[in-house]
């Protein structure tokens, strides 16, 4: 540890020494500090942003500010015919960073993009073994189960075997854990006895090389001179994370000019941010639903009836009013509508207590009934306040009498127990993850999903099926047939209330050019400016 | 003093052992644990679930996963961070001189303004001054930290522009850590390398300003009310209006016969508040964003990163008993009556 406290100070030094005039310098006040700097052992987005997003590349990307995949540290790819191998061609000339304990002696090649996947799907992987990690997000989108193989083809080629068509498997391969690590620097961490330097000194191949971070105060990046992408490089010499917490200081921060871009405003401010002349904000529809899922495994959940009266009893106009603050926008479907294949033909039932009343009555459930109603204890982009929500619910069913009684757990305490299946109707929601519609339909109602996040237990034959073929099928067309006319089962037989997609609102100094807010809610600064 | 010394240092063991077992049990009594925090609202696959449990040693039965802790605190390993997988101690030395340093500048803005207002108060009793120093007092001591760091923010840095909102210094300075204090390696780096450096050291001292008052409000406040009760209690013994007689200077009065006595209790309180301190940089680190074992904690308590959290809390509550200790020994150098009587 010794050894990392010098090399760090030495780092700091020659920091210190090429103190950039703060004209080449953009200045993020960020949310939280990152876990770490090694993509694949996290899930969240504080963590991608400061390595995915700045130091790495994958071998496909998303499209800055898009869901659309596009070339990364790949150039094209072949899918054979069968759908189960996808042939990677590499780009050439890409280099890795260095820092003051490694100097790459070669580009980038198929034995980093190897390593990569090897060290995450193979227990006996010699890195792995001296450096013992999970990796959440890889096995949570069944890549594990998946991936047959992967194999170096030639110096420049990679070839993954599939077990199943996924057609989803590009988008995977986009997001963030998906980052490629250099080989050549696993094999000096390992020779050095410092396997664990992966995750506090992160060598990538990305627009931005690290250069120091001091937990809860700031991360030091400066522009990766060498970077592949001339169009959609770095456009600043200095990119500094200022780490910044609390919503409202970031809000001053900004507003006094100590940072150019703030993350995560407070919905409450984002009227006054509109109102600063000196400040712009970006907004985007979010890639998010937030939801009240119905447990159909409970009665009287179970009868279709309820559940439509339920729905039609929600004053969705008031929630978005109340909870959103005006920041979001009513959901109908279990994805947003920035999602392809999503299905515009699909409309809500009308906010009608009389009918749901009546409904009830034709139920077998003239009295009402009584509920239990799960509230998130905590604030998420696509929630930004549970409670209140679930206070909205509750007086609205009371107007057709049904008694829901609101229950709240600790967060990991409610995940658990939710995906226990405890609840009878609960607070919810997802942000999308790969930009693919199986993340939506499968992920939140499909039939494999019941004991992990579809929270409403619902496993419905005729919409499972249409998902599943969806998900096997290559053809984005056929595809989109298949998950339009899914929206219209979950629709029919609502499992779950859709209730909003929150507005995501990036606020940035006027003097920032090119900066684009990501449906994924990450952030990345390549291609964007300082006047 | 030698036995006084030892007693007090053999009074650490069970305080040691309580705080072990108080942290150990609490933070596990708060459901859920670090693989499902981080994997939040995703699948968690239950045998990867408890494989990475039994990689993190947490699979084993609570008393032998103590037992382990309390066998490696007496070989002085502190552990890893869950999270981060840095060794605890490594952190907590990171972070720590940035709490030390917005505690030190707290307590002197709350000891020198707490002292001095609390002495013209109790000279001038009844005054404006003093009712008005009063108030002031009972208001700084009901403000809650994070309301008054936002005012102050608001007021003195957007408004009027005459502090920074929050950091240590200004990102444009990127200041080698020698020492971890901000304001002694701004200066150090400013006096080595005058062209790049030039004004670190007051700018870091500017940054000092908001938090150290708002986090040195509340003690100030103890301290003035304490220090005015104090000398008025004082003023009225024979000893002073003896003094007085003997045609001494009302500063010699004042300042040697009736401070000195007054401060018993002042020190006291003084010792007390650092456990405040400690309390209240949570918050205050939190508003400023700054980067000290306050945050830390919180964050390690939210993620449940069992190892930070226990012996983070173990070394904040080491460091108040020490500083009480401390408090102690000087109660002696400021009265020798207790000197004698130990």
């Amino acid at each position: 540890m010794r050894d990392a406290k010098k090399v760090l100070l030495a780092a700091s030094l020659l920091a210190a020494a090429s103190y950039a005039s703060a004209s080449g310098t953009l200045i993020y006040c960020s949310e939280g500090s990152p876990a770490g700097f090694d993509p694949g052992q996290y899930t969240a987005g504080t963590d991608f942003d400061a390595s995915a997003e700045t130091v790495f590349n994958r071998l496909v990307q998303f499209q800055r500010g898009a869901t659309k995949v596009v070339p990364g540290l790949a150039t094209k790819w072949d899918v054979s015919s069968d759908g189960l191998s996808y042939t990677f061609h590499l780009r050439s000339g890409v280099k890795f960073h260095s820092n003051d304990s490694f100097k790459p002696t070669r580009d980038f090649n198929a034995d980093d993009v190897v390593f990569t996947f090897d060290r995450m799907l193979n227990k006996d992987n010699a890195f792995r073994k001296a450096y013992p990690t999970d990796f959440p997000y890889f096995s949570d989108m069944g890549m594990p189960d998946n991936i047959v193989k992967v194999e170096k083809v030639d110096p420049m080629t990679v070839r993954f075997q599939l077990k199943t068509v996924d057609a989803s498997f590009l988008a995977d391969l986009a997001m963030s854990f998906a980052s490629i690590q250099s080989a050549e620097y696993a094999d000096k961490l390992l020779k050095d006895g410092h396997p664990e330097w992966i995750n506090s000194q992160p060598i990538g191949t990305g627009p931005f090389v690290f250069k120091r971070y001091q937990k809860d105060a700031q991360i030091r990046f400066v522009a990766n001179k060498q970077y592949w992408d001339k169009a959609e490089g770095p456009k600043v010499d200095n990119l500094i994370f200022a780490i910044t917490t609390d919503p409202s200081v970031r809000f001053q921060k900004l507003k006094a000019g100590e940072c150019q871009v703030a993350a995560y405003p407070r919905p409450a401010d984002v009227a006054l941010m509109k109102a600063d002349p000196k400040l712009h904000v970006l907004t985007q529809s979010g890639f998010n639903v937030g939801y009240l899922g119905y447990n159909v495994l409970h009665k009287p959940l179970n009868n279709l009836q309820v559940r439509q009266a339920l729905d039609m009893s929600i004053n969705k106009p008031a929630i978005l009013t109340a909870v959103y603050q005006g920041q979001g926008q009513p959901a109908v479907n279990p994805m947003p509508p920035t999602q392809w294949s999503y299905n515009k033909s699909v409309k809500d039932a009308k906010f009608d207590p009389t009918k749901a009343k009546a409904l009830l009555t034709k139920a077998g459930f003239p009295n009402g009934f009584d509920i239990t109603l799960w509230a998130m204890p905590v604030q998420r982009p696509y929630n930004p306040n549970a409670k209140l929500m679930a206070e909205m619910i509750q007086s609205d069913w009371a107007k057709i009498g049904v008694r829901a009684k609101i229950v709240t757990y600790e967060w990991g305490e409610y995940l658990k127990r939710a995906k226990g299946g405890e609840h009878d109707a609960i607070l919810v929601g997802w942000t999308g993850d790969n930009g693919d519609p199986d993340n939506w339909l499968n992920v939140l109602l499909g039939c494999e999903a019941v004991n992990g996040n579809n929270y409403t237990k619902w496993c419905y034959k005729p919409f499972n099926d249409l998902v599943i073929k969806g998900k096997s099928t290559a053809n984005v067309a056929e595809r989109t047939k298949l998950y339009t006319q899914a929206q219209v089962i979950a629709k029919q037989q609502l499992p779950l209330t859709t209730i909003a997609h929150s507005t995501v609102n990036e606020p940035t100094a006027k003097n920032v050019v090119g900066f684009k807010v990501s449906p994924f809610g990450l952030n990345s600064f390549y291609g964007v400016s300082v006047k | 003093m030698f036995s006084f010394i030892l007693r007090r240092l053999w009074l650490l063991v069970p305080s040691i052992l309580g705080i072990t077992l108080l942290t150990f049990g609490l933070i596990r009594m708060i459901p859920g644990d670090p693989v499902e925090v981080m994997v939040g609202e995703r699948t968690l696959d239950p045998a990867l679930h408890a494989a990475a449990l039994h990689r993190l040693g947490l699979d084993k039965p609570l008393y032998l996963q103590y037992l382990d802790y309390a066998g490696s605190l007496l070989h002085g390993n502190l552990g890893q961070s869950l999270v981060t997988r840095v060794n605890v101690w490594d952190e907590f030395t990171t972070l720590f001189p940035a709490t030390l340093e917005l505690a030190i500048s707290a307590m002197l803005f709350a000891v020198v303004v707490g002292l001095l207002a609390g002495v013209v108060a109790a000279i001038k009793r009844g005054s404006l001054f003093d009712h008005g120093v009063m108030g002031l007092s009972l208001t700084g001591f009901s403000m809650p930290i994070f309301w008054l760091g936002l005012l102050l923010i608001m007021l003195f840095s957007v408004r009027l522009g005459w502090t920074p909102v929050s950091g240590r210094i200004d990102l444009a300075f990127d200041i080698p850590v020698r020492t971890g204090l901000m304001t002694v390696d701004a200066w150090l780096a400013e006096h080595n390398d005058p062209a790049n450096f030039a004004g670190a050291f007051k700018d870091a001292l500017a940054h000092l300003i908001l938090p150290s008052i708002a986090l040195g409000t509340i003690p100030m406040a103890v301290i003035a009310r304490m220090t005015r009760s104090s000398m008025l209690e004082v003023l009225r013994e024979d000893y002073v209006r003896t003094a007085r007689a003997k045609g001494l200077s009302p500063a010699r009065v004042i300042f040697i016969h009736t401070l000195r006595n007054a401060l018993i209790p002042v020190l006291t309180v003084v010792g007390l508040q650092v456990g405040t301190l400690m309390g209240g940089a949570v918050l205050t680190e939190t508003i400023f964003s700054w980067p000290g074992i306050g945050k830390w904690l919180i964050d390690a308590i939210q993620r449940r990163d069992y190892p930070v959290v226990q012996n983070g809390i173990l070394m904040v509550a080491l460091l108040v008993i020490l500083v009480n200790f401390i408090v102690d020994i000087l109660y002696g150098i400021a009265n020798p009556r207790i000197r004698h009587a130990k």
